[in-house]
């Protein structure tokens, strides 16, 4: 028996900083200490809290170590382990703004406090390699109880009643989908489990998979049962190594338990998982276009309808759900929709995770009820700007989606909510922006990634979204006019209404978002040319103030193009315009604030 | 997988990897495991705690501390019960370690004579 266990983050992000070399550390001091029998390394999923990584947590003391490295790792066995004295200097903690007091209790940290963790329940908490400590909390009692005790048609009633709804981004009903399967006739049918996460920040089902991929797995058998299936196939991006290694290894174990295959429970249900690895390509996230690629075509959405519940892959029907949604069948089953239900808001039901990324303290994964608000998400438990900047809009949705202004912020998050401030859910990323980000700038980002991903296959999409990228790079090298702005919002029109696939359709969004929330901001690039966030370099100047420059020539030494003159002690200096590469090298060397950046 | 007892069956016997990470127990047994914890002999005293807590699955975790100023009085054993109210054993050796398990985990009965008042009341020095 072991007394205490120590909890290894292995996500990607922990994995990044070494979290690998800090695991195999502990086990070689812990024997060096005689403590290898009493005392367990689990490596385990995301913490969420990948800004403080890598992370590890002791129990039953429940202690959290922050930004730890392989030389605190003897000192945490010296002390805590073999002394019972907690490395206060490592230990994760918050500061109470109304107190001032110190905050330790993990589920008190402001991060942790407002999240309520249903797809996440158990990342960070197991070893994700192995089933048994799945099964010790529960793991694989849905499918049980639904084989066993539940008709196909009850189960489905179930996902129906509970509401969840499509975790991907466009968020259809769970049940109703699967309804629209099991109607359709045949006996051969199949699920996917879309794995292809690729909007850029994104991280949510990435770390589900690390995390807790048992849970993915009985997700995927209990929707089989439900529709008729017999095969389901994982289509996950190659990019997820640790993911597809660790689905590799659950999917063993799941056959060597019975769990996977033939009979399973007894009950003469067969159902096999087989992995299909994508390329990384965004656009085999559509669903048509991922069911092209597992049958080893070009990944191209095709038009709809048919859909794949009636016509999926091979010609079959199919059902395809988001990692996040299955996540969340199997508890679903387990504790009933109306445990489910009672979560969140009249139209969304449930939690979702939100990898929260960009100009925001507490980088991480968070898993929060429907009906938060963003303010909360962002200032509570994201921590707010860092370095006292101020919020200037969140991004969410990624490149399908738009962004919301501190208006927005008290909006309670639901799908439907954030359709109607002009937004939308998307698969979770949440990007934050502060002052220093150029909203046109933001907008041409995202153009640039869809102009990268675009399939092609589409006329508006392939050429619109590239004739988009142009306009936009006119505008922030200082060419933009406002008849073509005009020009702009109506070609995104155009693509919107013409485009073949939701990713076509939507690909504008990002720049009608950010002209209808900042105009000023576009109208400044095309009327003042000026960047108000100083980001797009054409349209800066810089120049030094003579009665503030003290002549002590840091500048020009620092100064890689040789652009600025004068004589140290004796002239004030000089920038010439002709020859600034404008890198901003004398603004951050000057002491004085001598240099103004306009 | 042949019926849901056989699952039930792993999971009973799974259940001890991950039950400390729950926090689900009554009890939180802690030994003073300082220099002067581990002078005194602390240390067989936590090993059979552990032991005796996996033999005969008591209703508790058992964890270590550090010094809490009463050297003079290890090995320290204190016993936190769910309501914050706890107990300090003190001079425990592993066999009073395994009766207090017995006595006051299993039978929620505290062993006045082994607590720091009864030893204080008989040793007026310190």
């Amino acid at each position: 028996m072991y007394r205490a266990n120590v909890l290894c983050c292995a996500g990607t992000g922990c994995t990044a900083s070494n979290s690998a070399g800090i695991a195999e550390e502990f086990e070689r001091v812990l024997k060096n200490y005689g403590l290898e029998d009493e005392v367990k390394v689990v490596r385990t999923g995301c913490f969420g809290l990948c800004q403080k990584g890598p992370i590890v947590a002791v129990y039953p003391d429940k202690v959290f170590y922050s930004h730890v490295t392989v030389e605190d790792v003897e000192k945490i066995v010296s002390e805590h382990l073999y002394k019972g004295r907690v490395v206060k200097e490592l230990e994760l903690s918050d500061v109470d703004l109304e107190t001032g007091e110190k905050i330790l209790d993990i589920d008190k940290i402001k991060f942790y406090e407002k999240q309520q963790r249903i797809a996440l329940r158990n990342c960070g908490k197991i070893n994700p390699e192995d089933i048994t400590e799945y099964i010790a909390i529960d793991g694989y009692e849905g499918l049980g109880k639904a084989l066993t005790t539940m008709t196909p048609q009850e189960v489905i009633d179930e996902m129906k009643a509970s509401g969840l709804r499509g975790r991907g981004g466009a968020g259809f009903p769970t049940g109703t989908k699967w309804q629209f399967q099991k109607n359709e006739p045949g006996d051969e049918k199949y699920v996917i489990c879309n794995a292809d996460e690729g909007d850029p920040g994104a991280f949510m089902d990435r770390s589900i998979l690390e995390g807790d991929p048992h849970a993915v797995l009985e997700g995927m058998a209990i929707m089989a049962y439900a529709v008729g299936a017999h095969l389901g196939y994982i289509y996950v991006r190659a990019e997820y190594p640790i993911a597809v290694s660790r689905l590799r290894i659950a999917i063993e174990q799941a056959h060597e338990y019975g769990l996977l295959g033939k009979d399973i429970f007894g009950t003469g249900f067969d159902f096999d998982i087989e992995i299909r690895l994508g390329a990384g390509a965004f656009v085999c996230g559509e669903e048509t276009a991922l069911i092209a690629s597992i049958e080893g075509k070009r990944g191209m959405p095709r038009p709809k309808p048919p859909f794949p519940a009636a016509h999926g892959v091979w010609g079959k029907p199919t059902s395809i759900n988001n990692v996040e949604t299955l996540a969340n069948v199997p508890q679903i089953i387990n504790k009933g929709a109306a445990w489910y239900s009672s979560i969140g808001t009249e139209t969304s039901k449930g939690t979702k995770v939100f990898a929260l990324g960009g100009k925001i303290r507490n980088t991480g994964l968070v898993e929060i009820p429907m009906g938060t608000t963003l303010r909360e998400i962002i200032y509570e438990i994201g921590g707010g700007c860092p370095n006292d900047k101020n919020f200037k809009a969140v991004q969410t949705g990624g490149p399908s989606g738009g962004c919301l202004t501190e208006k927005e912020l008290d909006t309670p998050i639901d799908y439907d909510t954030l359709i109607k401030a002009g937004s939308m859910m998307g698969s979770g990323g949440m990007i934050v922006l502060d002052e220093d980000n150029c909203m046109v700038d933001v907008a041409k980002f995202y153009m640039e990634f869809i102009c990268e991903e675009s399939c092609g296959k589409c006329t508006p999409c392939r050429v619109g979204t590239k004739r988009l990228l142009e306009m936009l790079t006119e505008i922030t090298e200082g060419r933009g006019t406002l008849e073509l702005l005009d020009e702009m919002e109506q070609l995104c029109y155009e693509i919107k209404d013409t485009a073949l696939c939701g990713l076509g359709q939507t690909a504008p969004n990002p720049v009608l978002s950010t002209l209808n929330m900042f105009r000023d901001e576009y109208i400044a690039h095309v009327v003042d040319k000026k960047c108000p966030a100083h980001v797009c370099k054409a349209l800066l100047t810089y120049s030094i103030d003579p009665d503030k420059c003290k002549k002590c020539s840091k500048c020009a030494r620092n100064c890689p193009a040789g652009a600025i003159t004068g004589v140290a002690g004796k002239e004030p200096f000089v920038i010439d315009p002709s020859k600034c590469i404008k890198c901003g090298a004398c603004l951050t060397n000057c002491a004085f604030g001598a240099v103004e950046r306009k | 997988m042949k019926s849901l007892e056989e699952l039930k069956k792993i999971r009973e016997a799974a259940l001890k990897k991950v039950e400390m990470r729950e926090g689900g127990k009554d009890y939180r047994v802690v030994v003073g495991m300082a220099t002067c914890g581990i002078a005194a002999g602390a240390r067989p005293v936590l090993n059979r705690l552990v032991e005796e807590t996996a033999k005969k699955d008591y209703n508790c975790t058992v964890s270590q501390t550090g010094c809490i100023g009463m050297c003079v009085y290890e090995p320290i054993v204190e016993v936190y019960g769910k309501e914050g109210e706890h107990t300090t054993y003190v001079h425990v050796t592993p066999d009073m370690a395994a009766e207090i398990l017995e006595k006051h985990i299993a039978g929620g009965q505290v062993i006045e004579e082994y607590t720091v008042a009864a030893a204080a009341a008989g040793n007026k020095e310190v």
